[in-house]
């Protein structure tokens, strides 16, 4: 029958070109999801705030580790960049910057941007504190 | 007859809520509000956090919770940064689970574990705050 006939698929992700602009996008949801994961770490920080201290401390003890302080870079990086690509996505919303050069030009600034500040934020709790 | 069909929706399709539940719009808004009082409200109480945690540890942060304009940005942060991160995750759901029976059981944890850890985030904060 007609109707059962396999409809044509539009381009498939495995025969996409890698592109800036798809793999800002991509990440911008992987950042969100990774962030989500980060705030109940943020909730169990507060309640251990609440609580005496030499629990807090086995916390932090566990934080100074070189797996957490790598889990801890990596939010770092996806909190600035999900922000300044959540800007650009409002900026968007509000009709901005939709042209093509746009999009690539407002992309490496938040590229850069986002790479600056964590660099700033690491090295201030990466070197200068520990 | 009486029962002609106004809409194209099957009556089957519309008592289980399949189609546009026109509902969309307001969820679409949700998020956009919630990002852009996130920019201020995520930006200063994280960043002072972390900087406080850093440059005095336990005492330090605390001592910075005892004020109530800190603890307002937190309890801020917690509840708007919940509710974009629950519909935002409710989002991505949506795209990639199309298992009606795996799909609600997983916004159901998404939205109630939410709920509840914003819940026992504020209560630390306030406890802080009160110096109790
Ligand atoms: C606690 C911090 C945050 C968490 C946990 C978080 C989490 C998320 C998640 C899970 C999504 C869904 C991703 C998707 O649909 O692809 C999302 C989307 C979004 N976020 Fe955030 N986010 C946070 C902070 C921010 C901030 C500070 C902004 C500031 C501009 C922002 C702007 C956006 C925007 C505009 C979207 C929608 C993107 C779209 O329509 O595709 N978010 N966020």
């Amino acid at each position: 029958m007609a109707a059962h006939k396999p409809r044509p698929l539009s381009p498939h992700l495995q025969v996409y070109k890698p592109q800036l602009t798809s793999a800002m996008s991509i990440f911008h949801r992987i950042t969100g999801i990774g962030l989500a994961l980060g705030l109940p770490v943020f909730v169990l920080w507060l309640l251990l705030l609440a609580g005496d201290q030499p629990t807090y401390d086995k916390f932090i003890k566990i934080a100074h580790t070189l797996p957490a302080q790598l889990a801890l870079l990596g939010w770092t990086w996806a909190f600035f960049y999900h922000l300044c690509t959540g800007i650009r996505h409002l900026l968007w919303d509000a009709g901005h910057f939709l042209k093509i050069k746009d999009v690539y030009k407002t992309g490496y600034i938040a590229l850069a941007v986002s790479t600056a500040l964590t660099v700033y934020v690491a090295y201030q709790y990466l070197w200068v504190a520990s | 007859m009486k029962s002609v069909m106004r809409s194209l929706r099957s009556p089957l399709g519309r008592v289980r809520g399949l189609g546009s539940a026109h509902a969309g719009t307001e969820h679409w808004i949700g998020q956009r509000l919630t990002s852009l009082a996130l920019i201020p409200l995520s930006l200063y109480p994280v960043v002072t956090f972390f900087l406080a945690a850093n440059h005095g540890g336990y005492g330090a942060l605390r001592d910075w919770l005892h004020s109530p304009i800190s603890a307002t940005a937190v309890i801020l942060f917690l509840l708007v940064g919940f509710h974009h991160a629950a519909n935002g995750l409710q989002v991505v759901i949506e795209d990639y689970v199309h298992c009606e029976c795996a799909k609600s059981a997983t916004l159901f944890v998404i939205k109630f574990g939410s709920l509840a850890l914003a819940l026992a985030g504020t209560l630390a904060t306030l406890k802080i705050m009160l110096g109790a």
